[in-house]
């Protein structure tokens, strides 16, 4: 029998794993505040400008997608009716 | 022996055509290493032939090209190559002749295409591609996999046809069939963008791609990311550089495949919508035009056929394994598949342009020269687009496969040939991504680009991990569109429904004429004709049968229509 990995069935390694991620996110926070900048535009020197626009832009694409479900989405069988 | 007049001159697409359809005359172990040979031996003799052209014909009074090799055609050249090996890899345990020969073929036409130096040539191998990809959709052999190569033909002659009349009416108006910069300016050149744009799947004419490459075989999926609209980013970049129409384009080809990718239930089909973007960010860059930029689109061709080619192996190795492919049917596979796993999460990585994979050093080069050009809207979109990559490559595909809820499935690993594919595919990615400078040395212009700069690692590992982290926030707290059996509608609804409401109308018209027709001349006049005859005294009759006399009547009545008709 092979055997089977449950990494991720603990709630204890997926406690572990988020709080490993949410840690990166500060650290990424605090580097930026020590990083030179060579920024085309104005608002890319702003420390937690990418931050802010991947949070808002990930949220934005999901909710239009739901919005978008409304009008696109069919029965799987709606071409062979 | 001199081995440099072993690999030289011969041009790569002939390798792969007359040497594809020479397979099945192979057997057993010594198939396999032929397959596996061809690749590599194309490969080789591109390395060892110099620049220049080669293969002049003389077709009635047209000087005709069959290899024109320049840094931006093997730049093509090479990778088309690469992907065919891994490609083959991948298939190796495939026992089905015509998905091998279609598959050899096909790339024949790509790289027919790349290294074409005049407009027949490329018009001929272009078919090529045409047809030989839609074996790799009907050798699936399902009801919906033969109407899916149907459509998917039917648009590629389509689009074939735009290029072709684009390109007679080019070299009428230039005189010469030489395939160089054409640039966007009168007819010719219109019907030429157009028919490139078709294979290029820009919107609104893109949705062929989705259509069919998720009902193609586990393995002509593979080759099919690869080839067809990677060479008509290869076009574009010969043909259209620079055109300002491609920027705005691509930019929104980047954004509109993002939020279908999100819904779509269908992981190749969610893949399907992500070669759209990806080609969108390279056409963006073809259309900026700008040395940076060019070679930003041409890398990201490179990156993006290895990664796309890597998730679409994975998701079809799991797919062979499960025989399933539906977001709704599958997750916590990383249990017993943890090595597709990895290999697909590299694959989502590179898409996603992570720091150390693929798609970071390139994409980058095209949103560099975006900046650099002070294309603030163009640059927000491609901005946007990218954290939609993280949403639906990035994380949605490896999410809903390996992880998710636990769809009970206990698939083994697949064969080992499917693994060392992607485990090369997998390997390549990340080498590129830490070592650039290979890459960055074949292309078309001289790269002086750093992408390993604290600011960039930094913004990009912010965008892409706060994507991620409000990905997950919508997922624990529900707001995340549910999996649902369901298929969502695109621009190919026009001509899907457009063609069975065509079909109907024809019907009900042509058919309803013929009813009318009936029942006016053959039941109504004839049939009172006959039954006038049939009551007739005996003597007139003389014993011929109503029904033949019907006929007779019949016959008499439309000679009489067609006389009339000739006065």
């Amino acid at each position: 029998m092979k055997k089977e990995l449950t990494l991720f069935d603990k709630p204890r390694n997926v406690r572990r794993l988020l709080r490993l991620f949410y840690g990166m996110l500060a650290v990424l926070l605090v580097l930026d505040l020590f990083i030179e900048k060579h920024a085309d535009f104005p608002w890319e020197g702003h420390a937690g400008f990418f931050a802010v626009f991947g949070f808002v832009a990930c949220t934005l694409v999901i909710f239009i997608a739901k919005l978008l479900r409304v009008f696109v989405s069919r029965r799987e069988d709606y071409y062979e009716k | 022996m001199d081995h440099s007049l072993l690999f030289k001159g011969i041009p790569p697409a002939l390798i792969f055509i007359v040497g594809g359809l020479l397979i099945p005359a192979f057997r057993g172990k010594l198939k396999l290493a032929y397959m596996l040979a061809l690749p590599l031996y194309a490969f080789f003799s591109l390395l060892q032939t110099p620049e220049g052209n080669s293969w002049h014909f003389s077709l009635m009074r047209y000087d005709l090209i069959l290899c024109r090799i320049d840094r931006l055609s093997l730049v093509f050249g090479y990778i088309f190559c690469i992907i065919s090996w891994i490609a083959v890899i991948f298939a190796l345990k495939v026992e089905d002749d015509l998905q091998h020969v279609a598959g050899f073929v096909y790339a024949g036409g790509a790289l027919g295409v790349t290294f074409a130096g005049d407009l027949f040539t490329l018009y001929l191998f272009w078919e090529i591609m045409a047809v030989s990809s839609t074996f790799l959709i009907l050798a699936r052999r399902t009801m919906s996999s033969q109407s899916a190569a149907f459509r998917y033909i039917m648009v590629h002659v389509a689009g074939g046809l735009l290029l072709l009349a684009g390109i007679l009416i080019y070299i009428h108006d230039t005189g010469s069939p030489r395939f160089g910069f054409i640039g966007l300016s009168g007819t010719a050149s219109y019907l030429i963008f157009l028919g490139i744009a078709v294979n290029a799947a820009i919107p609104p004419l893109h949705a062929w791609l989705q259509d069919a490459y998720p009902e193609a075989t586990v393995t002509g999926a593979v080759l099919l990311s690869a080839f067809t609209t990677k060479s008509a980013v290869y076009l574009m970049a010969r043909a259209f550089p620079g055109t300002e129409m491609l920027v705005w384009l691509g930019a929104v080809m980047t954004i509109l495949p993002v939020f279908y990718a999100e819904i779509e239930n269908d992981i190749r089909r969610v893949l399907s919508y992500s070669i759209m973007n990806q080609v969108g960010f390279m056409l963006c860059g073809i259309g900026i035009g700008t040395p940076l930029a060019v070679n930003g689109a041409i890398a990201h061709a490179f990156c993006h056929i290895l990664y796309k080619a890597l998730l679409f192996m994975s998701a079809g190795a799991v797919l062979h394994v499960t025989g399933k492919i539906r977001c709704t049917d599958l997750g916590g596979l990383y249990k017993t598949m943890p090595l597709t796993c990895l290999c697909c999460m590299v694959g989502a990585a590179s898409i996603s342009a992570f720091p150390l994979f693929s798609g970071f050093v390139s994409k980058s080069m095209i949103l560099s020269a975006a900046g650099h050009d002070k294309m603030w809207v163009v640059w927000l979109m491609l901005q946007f687009a990218s954290a939609g990559v993280i949403a639906h490559a990035g994380i949605k595909v490896p999410f809903f496969t390996f992880f998710g809820h636990d769809s009970g499935l206990r698939a083994k690993e697949p064969p080992l040939n499917m693994l060392i594919a992607m485990g090369i595919a997998a390997g390549l990615c990340i080498f590129l991504g830490v070592f650039p400078d290979p890459l960055y040395r074949i292309m078309p212009y001289p790269v002086a680009y750093v992408p390993y700069t604290g600011a960039h690692v930094v913004g990009q590992l912010q965008l892409l991990l706060f994507g991620v982290l409000a990905f997950s926030m919508l997922i624990l707290s529900g707001y995340y569109p549910p999996e649902l059996r369901a298929i969502d509608l695109d621009t190919d609804w026009f001509y899907r429904k457009g063609g069975k409401l065509f079909y109907r109308i024809m019907d009900s018209s042509l058919n309803g004429l013929n009813r009318i027709c009936e029942a006016i001349f053959v039941r109504g006049l004839a049939g009172s004709l006959a039954r006038l005859f049939q009551n007739a005294p005996r003597g007139f009759s003389m014993g011929v049968s109503p029904v033949g006399l019907g006929a007779l009547a019949a016959a008499l009545l439309l000679t009489a229509l067609f006389l009339l008709h000739l006065i």
